[in-house]
């Protein structure tokens, strides 16, 4: 503040009264309330006891603060049969996504790699293809892809569903590192030729460690891909292996009888924790991945 | 063949390392994607149950899809849907990106608001706002209590409204994705061009509709392809909201797959209906794709 000269603040306070400032501001504002609203809800929600509830306002903080829904949605909530919580979705969640997360990112950097510096024949039509493949409707693979893991034997397993996350995601991954290494210079792949670095070598020594960047954005891309995937872990991931999501599903759209409300929220915001921290705390680069995924080809 | 022969053995060498990379991505490519959608093709003529079928029907079961009530139903609340979705999250996605731009304070906590529901799943987004718009105990009660007995908001047990709660919640999540491209977009424009007009004292709203808008062209072409597949591909929100209800009120042709291919076991009807959805979109990203191909080509010619 004290940078700011005493005429150029009063300018930004003079500013700050126009009615079109105040007009942008108000519209600002009136959204962010819009888009928080939900999240507050969220969490007051989970901390009020059924009572309260019923008899309470939805917006109004709770009275009398418990923890207890959060334990139940953790511990004993009624998933379908077993009422486990949802701590098992935790735990499968994060089986699936670690390996769901490295393979995409090594085969991405590895398809990237070859297309960029090495450019064999026909691979550029596979690419086209492939990026076309981005948008094609999950219903239309469905039904053949659980053939093909039937076929393998992988059906309903952990290696099973970790394939389907590693086809649905190459297209991404790939176009990721291949525009990333398109913008390193040739020169230095060359040099490396002359010497004497093979296919192998030049992809692990030299391009890999250069593409720290690129991995970091492709990584939270894919973490939150996966942990917010429903209908491929609904199909392919198998009674075992259920992600969160689909218990969180399954906690709230399934149970008979009384609605329990607060741990129904807290389920939510437990199943919404990953994503939404590593959102929160990578805040630039989960936007430069949205934007380098966007823009397909 | 022939190409392949010309080369020498030391450049054959080099391309066939290369090709050993590039299998896995070959092989989902041929496999996972072409296969699968052929596959699919196939079934969808033939009179399939539960297993494929080689009783060929021809397109008989697209006369029959196209005959089913639900499956119409569900294009229209598809239609509908999309129409709203994509209107509603570039008109808020844009106005957010245009308002965030005018240097306000704070720039990069409103942005941070504006975006985490991207960062949610939609089942979880569903369910909050299935709880937020159930009249019992969600906004209706409450506006009730605070002194409006009469206030309705019962849309989600609604058969005419419902639809319109998947595009309230839906565009919350997927606005935030809008004003994050757009803003990239509108950052990337020349400030020359603010100052010209600044001098000739065309008033700021006119020139974000007659020229920041257009130049925004490919920004918007880009996210409109995003939002179409998102439209074509809804499921999550639907399952968690409402599972398609009241009745069939909210069902959408994603669901109606879903359920023919492993409820109801009826493959070759979900097929068919699956390649419906693929030539929908396809109808729509081929043209895209050649026009920024196009664009690209004569870049580079220009450079």
């Amino acid at each position: 503040m004290s940078s700011i000269s005493a005429p150029a603040l009063a300018r930004r306070q003079a500013q700050w009264l126009r009615p079109a400032r105040i007009g942008v501001y108000a519209f600002l504002l009136s959204a962010a309330v819009f888009f928080l609203l939900p999240l507050y809800i969220m969490l007051v929600t989970s901390f009020k006891s059924m009572d309260e509830i019923r008899l309470g306002n939805l917006f109004a903080l709770p009275i009398q603060v418990t923890v207890e829904p959060w334990v139940t949605a953790w511990t004993s909530a009624c998933t379908g049969v077993a009422c486990e919580g949802i701590r098992g979705g935790f735990w499968n969640s994060v089986l699936i996504v670690i390996p769901s997360t490295v393979l995409p990112i090594l085969l991405g950097a590895l398809n990237g790699y070859a297309l960029s510096f090495w450019k064999p024949r026909g691979a550029n039509l596979l690419f086209g293809i492939l990026m076309l493949g981005a948008f094609i409707p999950v219903q239309v693979m469905m039904f053949p892809l659980v053939r093909i893991l039937a076929t393998l034997g992988l059906f309903s397993s952990l290696p099973g569903i970790v394939l389907v996350h590693l086809i649905f995601s190459m297209p991404v991954m790939t176009l990721l590192f291949r525009n990333y290494y398109q913008a390193i210079p040739q020169e230095l792949f060359q040099a490396a030729r002359i010497d004497g670095g093979g296919f192998w070598r030049i992809f692990v020594q030299l391009m890999l460690p250069m593409s720290t960047p690129i991995i970091v954005v492709a990584a939270i891309m894919q973490v939150t891909g996966v942990w917010n995937d429903y209908i491929l872990g609904l199909v392919f991931a198998g009674r075992d292996n259920l992600p969160m999501t689909v218990q969180l599903n399954n906690v709230i759209n399934t149970t008979t009888g009384t609605r329990l409300y607060n741990v129904n929220m807290a389920a939510t915001i437990l199943t919404s924790l990953v994503p939404l921290t590593l959102y929160f705390v990578s805040g630039r680069w989960f936007v430069r991945g949205i934007a380098a995924g966007a823009v397909k080809g | 063949m022939s190409a392949a022969m010309k080369l020498k053995p030391k450049q054959l060498l080099r391309q066939l390392l290369s090709w050993v990379a590039l299998l896995p991505m070959a092989s989902t490519v041929l496999v996972a994607y072409l296969g699968s959608v052929l596959w699919s093709l196939r079934v969808s003529f033939t009179n399939s149950r539960t297993f494929p079928s080689d009783q060929y029907v021809g397109l008989a079961q697209y006369q029959r899809l196209f005959e089913n009530e639900r499956w119409l139903l569900s294009l229209q609340n598809l239609a509908l849907y999309g129409v709203l979705f994509i209107l509603a999250c570039l008109l808020l996605g844009f106005l957010l990106a245009v308002f965030i731009d005018q240097k306000v304070m704070a720039e990069g906590a409103l942005r941070t608001v504006f975006l985490y529901p991207y960062a949610m799943s939609f089942v979880a987004t569903g369910l909050v706002w299935q709880w937020m718009l159930n009249p019992g105990n969600g906004i209706q009660q409450a506006v009730r209590q605070m002194g409006f007995p009469n206030f309705n908001f019962d849309w989600i047990i609604d058969q005419d409204m419902v639809i319109y709660t998947i595009v309230i919640a839906t565009v919350w999540q997927a606005s935030g994705l809008v004003m994050a491209l757009l803003l990239a977009g509108l950052r990337g424009i020349d400030e020359d061009i603010w100052k010209a007009a600044r001098m000739d004292g065309i008033p700021t709203w006119r020139v974000y509709v007659s020229i920041v808008l257009p130049m925004l062209g490919p920004s918007v072409a880009t996210v409109f392809v995003l939002l179409f597949t998102a439209v074509v591909k809804v499921f999550d929100s639907v399952v968690s909201m409402t599972q398609g209800g009241p009745g069939t009120a909210s069902e959408v042709p994603a669901k109606f797959i879903m359920e023919h291919l492993f409820g109801r076991a009826n493959i070759a009807l979900a097929s068919a209906g699956s390649i419906v959805l693929l030539l929908t979109v396809l109808l729509l990203v081929v043209p895209f794709m050649l026009a920024r191909q196009r664009q690209a080509r004569t870049q580079a010619e220009k450079a």
